[in-house]
């Protein structure tokens, strides 16, 4: 644990945080020393990313004093902190994605050679970032042929260039695969030996227990604690979180029905996918499990339209069913929550009642085709009510939500077409533990009511939790169809890199018909 | 959160806080200003391109642009006299030219629609194209002169007054609060909003996309042919050359002026009403104070300009 002597280099009093009045952070001090990672967590709406927005200077706190390397420092300027060496590396990256990898490293800072731009020097210098960072990326390789790790690692690139001497990470790990998790870590292994100072947020908190050296839990906007890592275990920082003892996580199973709703037989999509066949039953959670770019959102884009097949049958509920755009997968019942929730799933600048009407305005709308906007306010208040969503008002735009709450409202938009088949994308990727343990019975609820999900999902631990059967896709095909014993976390990982198949395809037919 | 509901409210009063400022300023400028005879005629001055502008507003909305109303006013009228001639000066002829002119108007955004949904061309680039065709197609007809009505009929709709108020007047507000319902009620009003505002998540969402977007330029041709009815009526008479020039910049003026976003997915009919309206006070003003007619164009630009400057403080400020 490097991070014990010495002065600390970022010092904070008494952070507080106003929005109109209502305090979102209340008193919040810290230290951190260099060479050290401060793990902070906490719910969605705990505060942590007000913390670290005030500490990069995108907000101005309302009152508290802070100290960078002992001398007081401006709050509330961006340009100061960066001047400082404070860089946060935010969920969504701050990449251009025409330009190449070095260009993206210096965008800003570009070397020059007279007023030219030295293109030599800086691909040398990304070159010889990249390798102290130990990933193998050419750095003239163009931004939008890189993996999402790839990408992430570029802005460490980027990061380092710029001399930082505290990172800040917002969630680093929600899309990566464990491979990539392994990668970073040893990473900003790296980096606290060398005496960056690292803040990382993390709703996972096996990762937190693992590589952070202290851990700040806030909730409500206030402190709760901040202990060495390994003074708290995993369920204490849980439960810290929460206030109380969680409940259990998964609800029990369900018995599926026998009735086949939806099935899909050799379906092929140029360049996707190739002869995907399974079948869904009436009442089940069915998993697709895969490493990334699988084919298991294609298989549900597919589904709905958005992508043209190029040969195969999808059946719903026995009859043949013609799909070809979003429109008719509503008709025959079918809804999808993105796993893009800000790209695909709702409009940020839009509030509750109008997303949630979003799909199934036709149903809002009388006489003379005008909206009924009574009845849509009552029917996102109910929502609003039943997946406890918590909101200033129904026409409060959802950008200034959280991830959970934002969540609940696509959930809510997908509930409100009607739909006797659910397919859900990632639907807890960002959200805390509590907001998780809601959907998972949310959508207990709904298969114990008869409709079927379909559930893709990275977390081994969901779908393990919550599935009854699990399709696991390797390169675009099905490369095997899990239940029962064979249901679990090696057999899984085993077919999701492709190292078994041919073996369970018998399993997969099996279970099928 | 707090600032955000202070940009809320100046995106929906700005418009009318700048507007009830102008008219002050302006009641103290010229005493003329305030009287009933210079305001009706503002309001028929502006309504031509305003009556343009409730149409851009959701072209403007959807995320696009429609360069193309000037050349298309002109090449419209053109035809709608032409029609008229051809079938004699009575109603039936009028109510004829009428319903050619908003054919025309219709089939042209339903082309502009194809091509910037189905062709994937920037609105700007396919309405900069129309442009130069319908103006060109207008000069081509008419031999680059004036097409001439017959019908004595005909400017009496143009010139008509119904309680006082020009009938050019009554059109442009009627047709503004028949917009404000098509936005702010309807299904339609409702995806326009959605598209302009993430079209992938619109797509998602079931929403026909490309039909919408479409239904936006279709809908500002068919404003397009109303206000060119007006006018052409109004002078008896539709220049090739000189009809329509500058319709695209007061229309789309009025509408940023109305506070409605160049980027799409939120915006306002009233708003736009307003805007129309300013631009008009403004020039009036420009009349009555004798500033040369030549640095008009001056003035409005800058309106236009700090229209935006707003607009853009407005969203830094959240």
């Amino acid at each position: 644990m490097a991070g014990s002597g010495g002065a600390p280099l970022l010092k904070v009093v008494s952070a507080c945080k106003e929005f109109s009045g209502v305090p979102v952070l209340n008193n919040v001090s810290f230290e951190l020393s260099a060479g050290e990672i401060l793990g902070i967590i906490g719910e969605n709406g705990a505060g942590k990313s007000t913390l670290l927005k005030i500490i990069s200077g995108i907000y101005t706190p309302t009152s508290g004093e802070f100290f960078f390397d002992g001398e007081p420092m401006r709050s509330g300027s961006a340009t100061e902190a960066k001047r400082l060496g404070i860089t946060l590396i935010p969920q969504e990256f701050n990449l251009v994605k025409d330009l190449n990898v070095f260009e993206n490293i210096f965008l800003g800072a570009e070397l020059r050679s007279g007023p030219l731009l030295d293109k030599k020097a800086m691909a040398a210098e990304a070159k010889r970032l990249l390798d102290r960072l130990g990933v193998a990326i050419d750095p003239r390789e163009k931004m939008e042929n890189l993996s999402v790790a790839q990408k992430q690692m570029v802005e460490f690139a980027k990061a380092l260039s710029r001399k930082s001497r505290v990172l800040i990470m917002d969630e680093p790990t929600t899309v990566l695969t464990p491979p990539d998790v392994r990668m970073l870590f040893s990473i900003i292994g790296n980096l606290r030996n060398e005496g960056v100072a690292i803040i990382y947020i993390s709703h996972k908190l096996r990762e937190v227990k693992e590589i952070c050296d202290r851990v700040m839990v806030l909730r409500d906007g206030e402190f709760v604690s901040l202990d060495r890592t390994e003074e708290v275990g995993v369920h204490e920082m849980a439960t810290r979180m929460v206030g109380r003892e969680l409940s259990q996580l998964f609800p029990p199973k369900n018995a599926p029905s026998e009735e086949a709703v939806l099935s899909v037989e050799d379906l092929s999509v140029e360049g996707l996918l190739s002869g995907v066949s399974f079948s869904l039953r009436r009442g089940e959670i069915l998993g697709f499990s895969g490493l990334m770019g699988a084919g298991r959102t294609e298989v549900a884009e597919t589904l709905l339209g958005l992508r043209r097949k190029t040969s195969g049958r999808i059946s719903v509920k026995g009859r043949k069913a013609d799909i070809r755009t979003p429109s008719d997968a509503v008709k025959l019942g079918i809804s999808y929550l993105s796993e893009d929730r800000q790209g695909k799933g709702i409009l940020v600048k839009f509030g509750i009642s109008s997303n949630i009407s979003l799909v199934s305005l036709a149903r809002y709308c009388g006489a003379w085709g005008l909206i009924n906007k009574k009845k849509e306010r009552e029917q996102a208040s109910e929502y609003v009510r039943e997946f406890s969503i918590k909101a200033a008002s129904l026409s409060t735009n959802l950008e200034f939500f959280s991830g959970g709450n934002q969540q609940k409202v696509s959930l809510a938009k997908c509930m409100d077409t009607d739909p006797e088949i659910l397919i859900i994308d990632e639907p807890t990727r960002g959200i805390d533990v509590n907001a998780k343990r809601e959907i998972y019975h949310f959508i207990h609820t709904l298969v114990e009511k008869g409709l079927s999900c379909i559930l893709i999902s990275s977390e081994l631990e969901e779908i393990l939790g919550l599935c009854h059967r699990t399709v696991v896709m390797h390169e675009g095909r099905v490369s095997g169809i899990l239940e029962g014993e064979h249901l679990n976390e090696e057999e899984i990982m085993f077919h999701a890199t492709g190292l078994k198949e041919s073996v369970l395809r018998s399993v997969g037919q099996r279970t099928d018909i | 959160m707090e600032k955000k509901k202070f940009a809320f409210d100046l995106g929906i009063f700005g418009p009318f806080a700048a507007l009830f400022v102008l008219v002050v300023i302006s009641s103290f400028a010229s005493p003329y200003f305030l009287q009933t005879r210079n305001i009706l005629n503002i309001l028929r001055q502006v309504s031509y391109t305003g009556i343009i502008a409730l149409g851009m507003t959701f072209v403007i909305i959807s995320g696009g642009i429609d360069l193309s109303v000037g050349s298309l006013t002109a090449l419209v009228g053109g035809v709608m006299i032409l029609v008229l001639n051809a079938l004699g000066a009575g109603w039936w002829g009028i109510i004829a030219a009428l319903g050619a002119g908003i054919l025309i108007g219709a089939v042209s955004g339903v082309f502009t629609g194809v091509l910037v949904t189905r062709m994937r061309i920037a609105p700007f680039i396919v309405t900069l194209g129309t442009m130069a065709i319908y103006r060109s197609l207008a000069l081509y007809i008419s031999g680059a002169g004036e097409f001439r009505s017959q019908s004595g009929l005909f400017p009496e709709i143009g010139m008509g007054m119904w309680m006082g108020v020009p009938v050019p007047v009554w059109v442009f507000f009627s047709l503004a609060a028949v917009c404000a319902l098509l936005l702010n009620w309807t299904r339609f009003g409702r995806h326009i909003c959605a598209i302009g505002s993430n079209e992938r998540v619109a797509e998602y969402s079931a929403i026909r996309v490309n039909f919408v977007r479409s239904m936006a330029y279709v809908l500002c041709g068919i404003t397009v042919a109303i206000s060119s009815f007006l006018l052409a009526a109004r002078l008896n008479s539709v220049s090739s050359t000189n009809i329509g020039i500058n319709f695209e910049l007061d229309a789309i003026a009025a509408v940023i002026i109305g506070g409605t976003a160049m980027t799409g997915g939120s915006g306002s009919i009233s708003g736009t009403l307003v805007g129309a309206v300013i631009l008009g006070i403004v020039n009036n003003m420009l009349n009555m104070l004798g500033v040369s007619p030549y640095l008009q164009g001056t003035v409005k630009g800058v309106v236009i300009i700090i229209a935006v400057l707003i607009q853009h403080k407005k969203r830094d400020s959240r």
